[in-house]
């Protein structure tokens, strides 16, 4: 019994460090249609604030509350530098961003270094019976519920968000009722950033921190937000929720390398037969 | 994009290439024979993404995953006693048999372009985990030992002797480069230029688009395979790197830099572009990752054909008539 909570807390550990990683890529895709191959660098822009903002005895709170502001303004700036000159033009955008991403990763090596950092995880354990849980992914995964009610509150719930939601359905229209669609982009561009920033910050004292730590998580994002679709909430709960028990499951029997090929291969198999995205299967029917 | 129609000045161009190709190592030292024979592999490579972006508007972020198993199937079936030409051959079908298989499930299940990137970009970065995983000498294949991030040593070379590879691989790429123009111009290069335009009108002409893209990547994939088995043959070596991100994107930069559409423009990408990486290499590698994202995105900003167009147009527009 205290072995099956254990390994559900995994699960759902797995479950929830996956859609909270992919939270801000979705918003960015869901919005505008486009991968931003740099999100990974983002997440790592934001585990480095966390990482130097404690190197300068600054408590571990004040450095993820400043994370997702640092992120969300190399996100605005990346925006109108790079991105506005590109809309409408998906592929280059994924050039420009994977430029962008391999941009950021060489420059921070040059300017920290390529060692690794890290910080302690807070809080200790949680004894469950005769077994110890770290009590910090306990906060993972409040955290990560947390955003995901946070952000369907402003999409779902304020006036941005309705605009936001308008613009994504039908910019022209938008744009007819007198709302400048690009300023729209540019938010939500800068909001998903402030996101990746966030979970990179929270992910960080899980992690070593180096200039390549996006790579460990991009292929696991990517993979979550093309199976979720273009939905930004249940789509991403659904492929998080699908492949992180799968990966998981398959970590824990075998690898964690082996995880992550039985979530590609499992979502290979998805977007075969659902070329848009489980979020495609209930839209058509719905 | 008008259709491809080969000039009637194109075969005089191949006759200097060739001669170019046959006489050049008896004017180099030994030492830039064997460095000119590596970038020309990559001419290969970046070639083999010409033909399936440019041609086809197929646009595969994993060009280097198709290479790197060509290296690998070449350093496996090498380890394992098999003969350099069956190991090379065996590293064109891994090549192409991974691209077939990404092509299906992209083309079949109708994935939009930016799927397709996404996908075989996803699928790259797995097999770099999964190659650099392998350390432990109970991973092994046959009599090959994978050798996780240090990756695979002592590949036997197909030909010991620098200048007869150096004719091999340049003749391959002279091959290619003619034998693809030939497509170009050929039926079959027209309908993958009308899809690469517009996909649907083509569909309803009659032809079946997805098995046009599949056999157009899956071609692809072989020749990035072949150049990766040149490449293990080359070195005498292959790791798990030639899977890394900044890998997978020096193909895409080659051929952005290059120019699109017309296989010239991508070895001459990626012959400047590898040039410039030999000489920052030598400052140090991140300098080299940070130029490399810079000329990425400042291609995709200012000159999105790429050299070799927009050195044409801008001939054409002085009155040079050009075709």
């Amino acid at each position: 019994m205290e072995y099956l909570i254990v390994t559900l807390i995994g699960v759902v550990f797995a479950i929830a460090s996956l859609v909270l990683l992919a939270l801000g890529l979705a918003i960015i895709y869901g919005m505008m249609g486009v991968i931003n191959l740099a999100q990974g660098e983002f997440i790592m822009l934001g585990a480095y604030t966390v990482v130097l903002s404690s190197a300068h005895g600054l408590q571990l709170w004040v450095g993820m509350a400043m994370a997702p502001v640092v992120v969300g303004v190399v996100g605005l700036v990346v925006e109108r530098c790079i991105i506005r000159f590109l809309y409408g033009r998906l592929l280059d955008t994924m050039l420009a961003t994977w430029g962008l991403s391999l941009g950021l990763i060489a420059a921070v090596t040059l300017i920290l270094g390529p060692s690794t950092e890290g910080v302690a995880t807070p809080f200790g354990h949680v004894a469950i019976g005769g077994y110890a849980v770290s009590a910090y992914n306990l906060f993972v995964i409040a955290a990560t519920g947390f955003l995901v009610a946070l952000t369907w509150g402003v999409f779902n719930r304020t006036r941005f968000g309705l605009i936001a939601r308008g613009a994504m359905q039908n910019a022209d229209m938008v744009a007819a009722l007198g709302i400048h669609p690009p300023t729209i982009y540019m938010m939500t561009f800068a909001l998903g950033s402030a996101l990746a920033g966030l979970a990179g910050a929270i992910m960080a004292p899980l992690t070593g921190v180096v200039p390549s730590l996006g790579l460990a998580f991009v292929a696991k994002v990517f993979i979550t937000v093309t199976v979720g679709g273009a939905a930004i909430f249940s789509g991403t709960l659904g492929a998080g929720t699908l492949l992180g028990a799968i990966e998981s499951a398959v970590s824990f029997i075998s690898t964690p390398i082996y995880g992550q090929v039985a979530m590609l291969g499992c979502a290979l198999v998805v977007l075969r037969f659902a070329p848009q995205g489980i979020s495609g299967l209930w839209r058509r029917s719905g | 994009m008008a259709p491809v129609r080969l000039s009637a000045l194109e075969p005089l161009l191949w006759g200097a290439c060739a001669v170019v190709l046959a006489v050049l190592p008896f004017a180099l030292s030994t030492f830039q024979v064997v460095q000119i024979t590596v970038f020309l592999i990559f001419c290969l490579l970046a070639v083999s993404l010409d033909l399936s972006w440019g041609l086809a508007g197929l646009l595969s972020f994993g060009q280097a995953a198709f290479f790197g198993l060509g290296g690998y199937a070449y350093a496996i079936l090498c380890a394992n006693d098999e003969t350099p030409g069956a190991a090379l051959a065996a590293g064109i079908v891994a090549g192409g048999v991974a691209a077939g298989l990404l092509g299906y499930i992209a083309f079949y299940g109708r994935l939009s372009a930016m799927f397709l990137a996404v996908t075989t970009l996803v699928v790259t970065l797995i097999l770099l985990q999964v190659l650099g995983s392998t350390a432990d000498p109970s991973y092994h294949i046959g009599a090959a030992v994978l050798g996780g991030y240090n990756g695979m040593t002592n590949i036997p070379s197909l030909l010991p002797e620098p200048t007869p590879f150096f004719w091999t691989v340049g003749g391959l790429l002279f091959l290619l480069i003619v034998s693809g123009r030939l497509l170009m111009a050929a039926p079959f290069g027209r309908v993958l230029a009308a899809i690469r335009e517009n996909e649907r009108r083509v569909e309803l002409l009659g032809y079946d688009a997805r098995w046009h893209k599949l056999a157009i990547f899956a071609l692809s994939g072989a020749i990035a395979g072949l150049a990766g088995a040149l490449f293990a043959s080359w070195g005498g070596f292959i790791n798990p790197e030639v899977f890394s991100l900044a890998q997978s994107a020096q193909v895409v930069i080659w051929v952005l830099v290059g120019g699109r559409g017309s296989l010239y423009g991508a070895a001459i990408g990626a012959f400047l572009v590898q040039a410039m990486t030999q000489y920052l290499g030598s400052i140090g590698t991140a300098y080299t990752t940070l130029v490399l994202g810079a000329l990425l995105v400042s291609f995709v900003l200012v000159m999105p054909n790429g050299l070799l167009p927009t050195f044409l147009r801008g001939l054409s527009s002085i009155g040079i008539r050009q075709r």
